[in-house]
C-alpha cells in the first residue's frame, strides 16, 4: 500500500459500527466474539485458569461452559508455561486455542513458550502457530504493580508476533475474530478498566476488524493525538475539549500495535503536521518510541513541532490511589501537552 | 510431646490477632477505606503462625497471600500492615504495593511477596544457598499454595535446594482450591508431599488446623535444616474458608464441605487446647480480645492518620 492510499482510507472517520440496534459492553463483546468463533468452527477451544464453572477472573468466559462443555473450555491447572505450550502443540494439530491470561500480567509466566517458541516456528520451519493470547492488561483499577501492567511492547519488539489492543466494543468484537483465524499468534491485550465502563453499538453478524488497519476516530486539522486502549477514550476527550475552544483535533486509534499501520500514522502525520502519542505502558522503548520514529522518518518535512509522547513513567504501576493517578496518564496531562504542542 | 504453656499462650495471641486484622481488613474493604483486592487468610491461622514461630530470629521467611500469621510472628507492626492495606505512605511499600505483597522486610527475615506463584520458591533457594555458602546456621522458609504446586518453578526450586542440600523448608498449605480450581484439577495424585521422594527430600503431611501438629513438623524440618541435612517438604492440609478474595463468595465450594472444615477451625481448636491443659477461660479469652482490639484501633489510627504517598514521589525508588 501506498502511503497516500492510506491517506485516502485514513481520512475517513470510521464510524464505530453500521447501527443494528445491539449494544454491547467491551466485556460482552469479547464474550460474543469467542461464542461466535466456537459456534463457527469445531475447532476453536478455550484454555485458561477458572475460566469454566467460574467463568473466569473476570467474567469473560461466563456461560461458555455451559454451552461449550468441558472439552472446548478446558479449566487448567495454574501453569501458564504448559498451558501455551500446549495451545502451540494443539494447533499442530488443527485446532485454534484461545488462551486467557488471568491477567496480562502472569503472560511473563509463559514467556519462553510466546517470543522463542510460537514466534519463530513459522520462520524457522514453516509451522504457523495459529493461537490466540488473551491478556487483560492495563490499570486503573487500584490493583497494584501485579495486576495493573501494559506489558505489550515486550511482544511488539519480538518478530513472528502480532498484538492487538482494541479500544471499543465492535473492534473488541471484530479482531478477536481476526486473531483467532490469523495463522500466527496473536496477543490480544484488553482492557480491564473498559470492561464494563466502555459501552457501543456491536454487528451480530460475521463483521471482522483486519489486525494490521488503525482508526481514524476524529478527524481534524492541527494536531494528531495517536493512542490505544484505554488511552483512545482520554484522547477523545482532550480533542473535543480542544474543539470547543476553536481547535481542530484528530484521533487515530491505533488497534493494532504489530504491524503497525504504518500508511495511517504517517498520513495524519502530514495531515496536521503536530503529532501527540499517548500510551499507558510506561515510556521507554514504548510502543510510542516506534510511532514516533516512524514519523520521524517518513514525515518529517511535514512535522510543525516536535513529536510529544504522554506515557507512564517507567516505574512499577503503583497501588496507593494518588500514585496510580499520577502514574496513569489521563485527559488533564494529555491535555497540557495538546496545548503545548498546538502552541509551539 | 506437650508443647510449653508459653509458646501455646503465645501462638494463642498470634492466630487470635490474624483474625481480627483479617476482619478489621475485611470491614475497612465494605467501607471503601481498603480499594483493590483483598485476601482473606481464615483458616491459615495455625499454619502460617506455626511455621513461623518454628523460625529463630536469624532465619528467613518468604510468606504468601494467606500468610498474615507469619508476618505478624515475625514482629511486623499491624501499623504498618494496616497502612499498607489503606496505602499509605506508612505502609510497608509506602503505597507502591497492594494488600500483602511486598510486604518485606529483610530485618524482620521477611520477602516482599510478588503476585507470580511460587516466586517465594525460588528465592528462598537461594537465600538458602547463601546461608550455606557462607556455612551460616540459618534456615530459609517458603509457603506456597497447591495451586502454586503446578507450576514448574515449584519444582525447579525444590530440586536444586536438594542437589545443593540447602536449609530450606518448603510450607505447602493445601487449601484444596486455587481460586475457583479444585485440587483434583491441580493434580493426579493424592498429597503434593509425595512428590518429594521424586526430589529425594523428606516429604512430610500435617494437619494444618492443628497448631501443634505443624509447629512439630515444622520444628522437625527446621531443625535438620539448620544441622545440614538438607530441604524438606511439609504439606499442611486445610481449607480456604472464605472466597479467593473478597469479591468472590466461593459458590463453587461444596458447602458441606466448608461446614465439615468449619468444625476443625484452628482457633477453636488450639482454644480447647488451651482450655484443657488449664491455661485458658472465658476471662481470659474476652481479656485477649479486647486487647487485640485496642491493638488493632491503634493501628487503624494510625493508619488513617498517616498521609497518603505525595503525587510527586510517583518517580521514586525504582533504583537503589
Ligand atoms: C503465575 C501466576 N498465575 C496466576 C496467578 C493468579 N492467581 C492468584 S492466586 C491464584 C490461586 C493460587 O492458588 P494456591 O497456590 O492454591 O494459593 P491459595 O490462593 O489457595 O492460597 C491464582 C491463579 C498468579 N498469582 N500467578
Ligand atoms: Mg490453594
Amino acid at each position: 500500500m501506498t502511503w497516500d492510499e492510506g491517506l485516502h482510507r485514513g481520512a475517513q472517520v470510521v464510524a464505530d459500527i453500521p447501527a443494528t440496534g445491539r449494544e454491547l459492553t467491551y466485556l460482552e463483546a469479547i464474550r460474543d466474539a469467542l461464542r461466535f468463533e466456537l459456534r463457527r468452527d469445531p475447532n476453536v477451544l478455550l484454555m485458561g485458569e477458572d475460566i469454566g464453572i467460574y467463568g473466569g477472573a473476570f467474567k469473560v468466559t461466563q456461560g461458555l461452559i455451559e454451552e461449550f462443555g468441558e472439552a472446548r473450555v478446558i479449566d487448567t491447572p495454574m501453569a501458564e508455561l504448559a498451558m501455551i505450550y500446549a495451545a502451540i502443540g494443539m494447533s499442530f494439530q488443527g485446532f485454534r486455542p484461545v488462551v486467557e491470561m488471568q491477567f496480562a500480567d502472569f503472560i511473563s509466566t509463559g514467556f519462553d513458550a510466546i517470543v522463542q517458541f510460537a514466534a519463530t516456528n513459522h520462520y524457522r520451519w514453516g509451522q504457523p502457530v495459529p493461537i490466540t493470547i488473551r491478556a487483560p492488561g492495563a490499570g486503573g483499577l487500584r490493583a497494584g504493580p501485579f495486576h495493573s501492567q501494559s506489558n505489550e511492547a515486550w511482544f511488539v519488539h519480538t518478530p513472528g508476533l502480532k498484538v492487538v489492543a482494541p479500544a471499543t466494543p465492535a473492534d473488541a468484537r471484530g479482531l478477536l475474530l481476526s486473531a483467532i483465524r490469523d495463522p500466527n499468534p496473536v496477543i490480544y491485550y484488553e482492557t480491564k478498566y473498559l470492561y464494563r465502563s466502555l459501552k457501543g453499538p456491536v454487528p451480530e453478524d460475521d463483521v471482522t476488524v483486519p489486525i494490521g488497519e488503525a482508526a481514524l476516530r476524529r478527524a481534524g486539522e492541527e494536531l494528531s493525538i495517536i493512542a490505544y486502549g484505554a488511552m483512545v477514550g482520554e484522547a477523545l476527550a482532550v480533542a473535543n475539549q480542544l474543539d470547543a475552544e476553536g481547535h481542530s483535533v484528530e484521533v487515530l486509534d491505533l488497534r493494532t500495535l504489530k504491524p503497525l499501520d504504518e500508511a495511517a500514522i504517517l498520513a495524519t502525520a502530514r495531515r496536521t503536521g503536530k503529532v501527540l502519542i499517548v500510551h499507558e505502558a510506561n515510556r521507554t522503548c514504548g510502543v510510542g518510541a516506534e510511532v514516533a520514529a516512524l514519523i520521524a522518518a517518513g514525515a518529517f518535512e511535514h512535522l510543525d513541532g516536535p513529536i510529544t509522547r504522554v506515557a507512564g513513567p517507567d516505574t512499577p504501576v503503583p497501588y496507593s490511589p494518588p500514585l496510580e493517578d499520577a502514574h496513569r496518564p489521563a485527559a488533564p496531562a494529555i491535555l497540557e501537552a495538546a496545548r503545548d504542542l498546538l502552541a509551539y | 510431646m506437650e508443647l510449653h504453656p508459653d509458646l501455646l499462650i503465645r501462638a494463642h495471641y498470634y492466630m487470635r490477632l490474624a483474625r481480627a486484622l483479617d476482619d478489621r481488613g475485611t470491614f475497612l474493604h465494605k467501607q471503601s477505606k481498603i480499594v483493590g483486592g483483598y485476601f482473606s487468610q481464615i483458616g491459615h491461622e495455625a499454619i502460617s503462625v506455626a511455621a513461623g514461630l518454628a523460625l529463630g530470629p536469624d532465619d528467613v521467611a518468604a510468606p504468601m497471600h494467606r500468610d498474615l500469621g507469619t508476618y505478624l510472628v515475625r514482629g511486623l507492626h499491624p501499623r504498618r500492615i494496616l497502612a499498607q492495606y489503606l496505602g499509605r505512605s506508612t505502609g510497608v511499600s509506602l503505597g507502591r504495593d497492594a494488600n500483602l505483597h511486598g510486604m518485606g522486610d529483610l530485618s524482620l527475615g521477611l520477602i516482599g511477596f510478588i503476585s507470580h506463584l511460587p516466586a517465594s520458591t525460588g528465592v528462598i533457594a537461594g537465600v538458602a544457598h547463601a546461608f550455606k555458602l557462607r556455612g551460616e546456621p540459618r534456615v530459609a522458609m517458603c509457603f506456597f499454595g497447591d495451586g502454586s504446586a503446578s507450576q514448574g518453578l515449584a519444582h525447579e526450586a525444590l530440586n536444586w535446594a536438594s542437589v545443593f542440600q540447602l536449609p530450606m523448608v518448603a510450607i505447602c498449605e493445601n487449601n484444596q482450591f486455587a481460586y475457583s480450581t479444585p485440587l483434583s484439577r491441580q493434580m493426579n495424585i493424592a498429597n503434593i508431599a509425595d512428590r518429594a521422594a521424586a526430589y529425594g527430600i523428606p516429604g512430610v503431611i500435617v494437619d494444618g488446623n492443628d497448631f501443634c501438629a505443624v509447629y512439630q513438623a515444622t520444628c522437625a524440618a527446621v531443625e535438620r535444616a539448620r544441622a545440614g541435612g538438607g530441604p524438606t517438604l511439609i504439606e499442611c492440609k486445610t481449607m480456604r474458608m472464605r472466597g479467593h478474595a473478597i469479591h468472590d463468595n466461593q459458590a463453587y465450594v461444596p458447602k458441606a464441605l466448608l461446614e465439615e472444615w468449619a468444625t476443625r477451625d484452628p482457633l477453636a481448636r488450639l482454644e480447647a487446647t488451651l482450655r484443657a491443659r488449664g491455661l485458658l477461660d472465658d476471662d481470659a479469652l474476652a481479656a485477649l480480645h479486647a486487647r487485640i482490639e485496642r491493638e488493632l484501633d491503634d493501628a487503624q489510627a494510625f493508619a488513617e492518620a498517616s498521609p497518603y504517598p505525595e503525587p510527586g514521589t510517583v518517580r521514586d525508588g525504582v533504583y537503589a
